[in-house]
């Protein structure tokens, strides 16, 4: 192939593909915290923002860290007569611009399995996986165990 | 099936059979207090997490906040301990008139010593209260409120719970006064009740 060929050849993939992030790199994670933990034996907390930056949706299809086991995406849904339930997710979608935020109350990361105690004033690496199979990575601080939000 | 599970089926059953169903109780009773005909009402016998036995004539004289949870839920329960806990510490010496307590659906992994373990973390105040499986249903059909297992695989013994998230405050002498609604800031339900205690004298 003549170099003129090559040329032409990249910018085509160029114009047909245009660059698109990777999960990992197109979500900021915002206000990392968790609630401390009395021993090991009941399931841990955390809350965070997750903003997608990219142009494109972005799917959270799993979760990762050396604290817990089994770390999962979990709705507390309160219906009308004011029973609230905890369910898993097994995928969280984020629109193109827009922020998911797990809060109390709503969608949270469940920690079970806890490997350690959650202590007040550590802190753990928590890794956020994307269904391109990309991952973000932050580090979740331990607040009181009656914390109320991420500057308590 | 298991004695817990047998106990649930019958909390559902009387909610069944009482007044069309617990649910539709509860979220009605806002208004029927305020016509002065409430039948939600805290009648219990239940150990504190201080070994005590409890019934809700312990309590006469203070104006009681009552909410539900388990230890094993690391989401909702803290965020309404930790509110109630600002409560108390906003009340300052108005505190003094208010008992909040913390009543387990979860008979069957929350005695009294595992409540001993976790309320007083959040503020010294709130009393934690376990019960057997009957009890816990008695409490709960007598506050009219609803409580399930929910199975979930991966949480401690597979199950966690769904139950009633609103905080319940009664008067001093037991009479039902209204619900604060799960996620109600902590100022205002410390100006409402400042208004309360203050009216009361
Ligand atoms: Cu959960």
């Amino acid at each position: 192939m003549r170099p003129l060929g090559i040329a032409t050849l990249a910018l085509t993939l160029l114009i047909a593909a245009p660059p698109v992030l990777a999960g990992g790199e197109q979500v900021v994670v915002e206000d990392p915290w968790s609630r401390a933990s009395i021993g090991t034996s009941r399931p841990g907390v955390a809350y965070m923002t997750l903003r997608n930056t990219g142009a494109e949706p972005v799917v959270v299809t799993g979760l990762r860290t050396d604290l817990a086991m089994t770390p999962m995406i979990h709705a507390t849904t309160t219906d009308a007569q004011g029973v609230t339930r905890m369910s898993h997710m097994e995928e969280m979608e984020i629109a193109a611009g827009e922020a998911v935020a797990l809060e109390p109350g709503g969608m949270h990361i469940m920690l079970m399995d806890l490997q350690r105690p959650m202590v007040e004033g550590e802190s753990y690496t928590l890794s956020v996986i994307f269904a391109d199979g990309t991952e973000a990575s932050v580090e979740v601080p331990i607040l009181g165990i009656a914390a109320r939000g991420p500057s308590d | 099936m298991t004695r817990l599970q047998k106990g649930l089926w019958a909390a559902v059953a009387v909610a069944a059979l009482g007044a069309g169903g617990l649910a539709v109780t509860v979220s009605r009773a806002p208004e029927v207090a305020t016509s002065g005909a409430s039948s939600v009402a805290a009648e219990f016998e239940l150990t504190g997490h201080d070994g005590v036995v409890r019934t809700e004539e312990d309590f006469r004289g203070k104006w009681t906040l009552v909410f539900f949870g388990f230890t094993n839920c690391p989401d909702i329960c803290p965020t309404t301990l930790a509110e109630i806990a600002q409560v108390m510490d906003d009340l300052g010496p108005q505190a003094g008139a208010v008992q909040p307590l913390f009543i387990s659906v979860d008979s069957d992994r929350d005695t009294p010593m595992e409540l001993a373990e976790y309320v007083p973390q959040f503020h010294p105040s709130i009393l934690g209260l376990a019960g057997t499986p009957e009890q816990i249903e008695a409490a709960a059909a007598s506050f009219k409120i609803f409580y399930e297992r929910v199975p979930e695989e991966a949480a401690p013994d597979g199950y966690t719970m769904g139950h009633a998230s609103q905080v319940f405050l009664f008067d001093p002498d037991g009479g039902f006064v209204r619900l604060y609604g799960n996620g109600t800031p902590a100022p205002e339900i410390t100006a409402d009740l400042r208004a309360r205690i203050d009216a009361h004298g």
